[in-house]
């Protein structure tokens, strides 16, 4: 029997979730580099202690030395500094970004799957409307509308998220609220928020997880693409998209000044895509997104 | 008699049949298609039929988690059939169902305790200790040691998950419970435990069950009344030994000889059934089981079969056999 045998393997679910993770070395370097980055973001001041933002014109466009690790830029700032205090502008503005994506688009992926009729109906043709954009069109359409800056940006990027995590758990759970547990739920009397927050979301959990990560991979991306067109975190803070888009002046006489936040970036975003990866592998592999 | 716990009169259920893009309706499947019955005060009425004839559905109707479509259901001689969002929550402490399967019924997610105690949130017991004490008395009367509470399904087995999902219908101190094939996924030497603990529940408890399943041994041990059902429509209804020792209706007929072990019918000309049962989507008028009725003539082609009273207990929906 396929059912007994899938609730069988339920048992050390967990575990051998884990030992899949292990197992797999793309996403154990995933995770390396996110600790890594963590690291970075947390420590900052300790790891640079000098303001990233003063300049130091003296010292302009210089190139990696012994004193500048991965040289200055045109205002004699250090790169190395600036990468690692912006390592705290991405991070945050990724947790931002999953939080307004996760608080308003998973309640409303339940809602519209759970209730289905007018209220699904609602919900998913915005949603459409939302997903004819492509992401970023969509993020620098409401930055025009709201303005510049990282709170500005964190709620633009993050109201292009809502509607993927719509789609998302919305899809899980219209396959899970059709399992025998719910009925049962519904048939002892229990009411539809307890069904929805103790039955629906824990089984929805899965493909939450496995898109948060990813999520956070395409915000910092996002978040950097808007800071090099000038519309997003604005200087002197230090920001990697910024970085790269001043960058983009010297890129023939200072090469270092737009690779090193480049690099960064790309770190980054892969970090949290090969965790994202390995996580979907390991937690459930009939997942796909 | 008029002790009756639940009078189901002409109930139907229809399920359109959507196509394209605007979700035209092209037809209905007549799932439950004018269905009677009774069930009395601490009795059982089996319900037996092939998989597809309608007979879950009956179930979901009475439980009031499918909206029927016609006809009506009286619970102690109240109407149901249109209730309002809070009436509802008060139907859901007087009936409860188990269901077929022990697997997919328990939220992998939830201890057992906690699944368990959703019941007695709707009973409206707000004390935490109390609803744990309660969890655990529920757990021991079905069989279940009562420290188990705070372990997750997968580790238990069929047989005792199958105890737990009853645990959870006692819950809110049913009267009656709707048993939609409750030991069909189980194996043999288990079936008899569960239905050894029905048995036992039904008589310390006076609960009356509405025993649904295919298995017409199961169905013939559990029953006082039986009522055959075959797509949407009950063929005969009879109390238990005289369904057993007279059939009549040719589709009871051919059940009963079909199963292993059980004297073949006397009587009657017995043919076993051949083919599946038929697609409900649009059948043709006249008795549903005409298509693979060994005595179907011209007459059973036209026009809907009465449900013709043989004795004061035994009803057929056959003009050939009365």
């Amino acid at each position: 029997m396929t059912e007994e045998k899938e609730h069988r393997e339920y048992a050390g679910q967990f575990r051998r979730s884990w030992a899949k993770l292990k197992r797999n070395k793309a996403a154990l370097f995933g995770g390396a580099l996110l600790l890594l980055y963590l690291f970075t973001a947390l420590f900052a001041p300790v790891l640079y202690p000098g303001s990233p933002s003063a300049p130091n014109l003296m010292i302009s466009l210089e190139k990696p030395s012994r004193d500048h690790f991965l040289g200055t830029d045109e205002l004699g700032r250090t790169i190395m500094g600036r990468i690692i205090w912006g390592s705290r502008v991405s991070l945050l503005i990724a947790l931002g970004v999953i939080s307004v994506g996760l608080v308003l688009g998973v309640p409303l992926g339940l809602i519209s799957g759970y209730y289905g009729g007018k209220i699904d109906f609602a919900i998913q043709r915005v949603t459409d409307m939302m997903l004819a954009f492509p992401g970023f069109l969509l993020a620098l359409a409401l930055v025009a509308v709201l303005g510049v800056g990282l709170k500005n940006t964190v709620i633009s990027i993050g109201i292009s998220m809502i509607p993927i995590y719509i789609r998302l758990v919305r899809g899980c759970v219209l396959s899970v609220k059709e399992q025998v547990y719910v009925e049962a739920a519904r048939a002892v009397g229990s009411k539809d928020f307890r069904i929805i927050v103790r039955h629906i979301l824990p089984n929805v959990m899965v493909p939450i997880t496995v898109q948060t990560s990813l999520g956070m991979g395409t915000a910092i991306l996002f978040a950097a693409g808007l800071g090099f067109l000038g519309l997003g975190v604005q200087p002197p803070n230090p920001e990697w998209g910024a970085m790269l888009g001043s960058g983009r002046a010297y890129l023939f006489n200072a090469p270092h000044v737009a690779t090193f936040p480049g690099v960064a970036i790309f770190l980054a975003v892969l970090s949290f895509n090969l965790l994202g990866d390995g996580l979907r592998d390991a937690l459930d592999p009939r997942f796909r997104i | 008699m008029n002790n009756h716990v639940l009078k189901v009169e002409g109930l139907k259920k229809h399920f359109p049949v959507r196509r394209g893009f605007f979700e035209k309706v092209i037809g209905w499947v007549k799932a439950v298609d004018g269905v009677d019955f009774e069930i009395a005060e601490g009795k059982t009425l089996g319900l037996v039929g092939e998989s597809g004839c309608g007979k879950s559905t009956v179930g979901r109707l009475i439980l009031k988690l499918l909206d029927p479509d016609g006809g009506t259901i009286h619970y102690k001689g109240k109407d149901i059939s249109a209730l309002s969002r809070k009436d509802l929550k008060e139907l859901r402490k007087e009936m409860q169902i188990i269901f077929q399967d022990p697997f997919g019924s328990l939220n992998p997610r939830m201890t057992i305790g906690r699944t368990i105690e959703e019941g007695l949130r709707t009973l409206g017991i707000k004390d935490r200790d109390e609803r744990n004490t309660r969890v655990q008395e529920l757990l021991e009367r079905v069989g279940i040691s009562g420290a188990s509470a705070d372990r997750y399904p997968h580790e238990f087995s069929g047989g005792q998950r199958q105890r737990i999902g009853i645990a959870r219908a006692l819950s809110v101190e049913p009267h009656l419970l709707i048993c939609d094939e409750p030991v069909s996924a189980l194996d043999v030497s288990i079936q008899a435990q569960i239905i050894n603990l029905l048995k036992e529940l039904q008589q310390n408890l006076g609960l009356s069950y509405l025993f649904i399943s295919h298995d017409l041994n199961v169905v013939g041990y559990l029953s006082d009344t039986v009522a055959v059902m075959y797509l949407g429509h009950i063929m005969e209804y009879a109390p238990s030994e005289k369904l057993f020792d007279h059939p009549l209706h040719p589709y009871t007929l051919a059940l009963l000889s079909s199963v292993p072990g059980r004297d073949k019918p006397k009587g009657l000309e017995t043919r076993e059934l051949r083919g599946d049962v038929p697609t409900p989507f649009n059948p043709p008028p006249g008795c549903k089981f005409q298509g693979r009725c060994p005595l179907a003539e011209e007459r059973c082609r036209q026009g809907e079969i009465e449900f013709y009273r043989v004795s004061r207990q035994h009803r057929v929906r056959c003009w050939k056999v009365i």
